[in-house]
């Protein structure tokens, strides 16, 4: 049962797995989500590449290459095993605007989403909750706080963010594991309370 | 053209992925999701003639089960080529997938017990 024993890293999921989960973690720029993956996940943190297609702004024919331009975008994630059975993934999901195309991607079956935010880089934060709201996805705030000075109080903190009083609040130490676990169970059990 | 200064376009990597994938259409995600998981099945070969991508999709999913986007990051190969080497893969019976549960509006809620539990176990 002990899964996290499983003394060196095995680069393979348990063959008795036969559930894999995913939960986002978003956040803007260097807010810290790779830090949290890190702190919880099994494996060390992998990055996988998508690669986005856009019309092409000027004529710029790669020589009979479909005329498109792409963009390469850098997916952090994790992977936690929880029992026998199941694997969690936690995928690191960038919030500008432009990766509309790849949210929609992340979005489809993820249990729900830990919105990180930096309370000094509010602003950034608000692009990321409409992504959020716009696919659907139910989510915490964890507000990544190095030091225990947030320079707002949480009441500061929602109504700058517009929050619903039902959505879970908390600060958090990405590069703590217990801390980023708390982060993780807040949000799954409010998961279950809006699906129940 | 790009001038001095300029965004670097990633050309070379999508002639690349065009060569690997002979230029099809990369299939949407619906059909392979990030986590389905895969592994070779017992007693296949990989295709002959197989290009060099196919046999380190091979080697590395002959260990055990994987999820398509750990496949996508050891090998360093993008997501998009990834699921369609591995969905003709599935489709010929020489690789077996455990599909993600399908997404649905509000997530199963037997699923959030067991990953709840399985959290609160495990960083107890």
């Amino acid at each position: 049962m002990d899964s996290n024993a499983a003394s060196p890293e095995s680069i393979y999921v348990s063959g008795a797995v036969t559930t894999a989960v995913k939960i986002l973690i978003v956040g803007h720029f260097a807010v810290g989500k790779t830090t949290l993956i890190s702190s919880l996940s099994e494996i060390t943190p992998l990055s996988t590449e998508e690669r986005m297609t856009q019309a092409s702004t000027h004529h710029d024919d790669l020589r009979g290459v479909p005329d498109k331009r792409t963009t390469t975008v850098a997916l952090d994630f994790g992977r936690l095993t929880l029992g026998d059975e199941l694997v969690l993934y936690l995928f690191g999901t960038p919030g500008q605007q432009r990766f509309m195309q790849l949210w929609e991607d992340m979005a489809r079956g993820a249990l729900g989403a830990l919105l990180l935010i930096d309370p000094g880089r509010l602003a950034d934060t608000f692009p990321v909750i409409d992504l959020v709201e716009r696919y659907g996805l139910e989510y915490a705030v964890a507000v990544n706080s190095f030091a225990e000075d947030s320079p707002h109080s949480e009441a500061e903190l929602r109504e700058a963010l517009d929050l619903l009083p039902h959505t879970p609040l908390l600060f958090c130490d990405a590069r703590n594991q217990k801390s980023s676990a708390q982060a993780l169970v807040t949000l799954v059990q409010h998961l279950l309370q809006r699906a129940s | 053209m790009t001038g001095p200064g300029e965004e670097q376009p990633v050309a070379g990597g999508f002639i690349r992925s065009y060569v690997i994938t002979s230029g099809r259409e990369l299939p949407s995600p619906d059909s392979l999701s990030l986590i389905t998981l895969v592994t070779t099945a017992p007693g296949k070969e990989p295709p002959p003639r197989a290009i060099p991508e196919i046999l380190a999709i091979w080697e590395l999913c002959s260990g055990g089960y994987l999820s398509v986007a750990e496949v996508s990051a050891r090998l360093g190969l993008p997501v998009g080529v990834v699921r369609l080497l591995l969905t003709d893969l599935i489709r010929t019976e020489r690789l077996l997938s455990r599909a993600a549960p399908p997404p649905a509006q509000v997530p199963d809620p037997r699923i959030l017990e067991r990953v709840l539990h399985g959290l609160q176990r495990r960083f107890a």
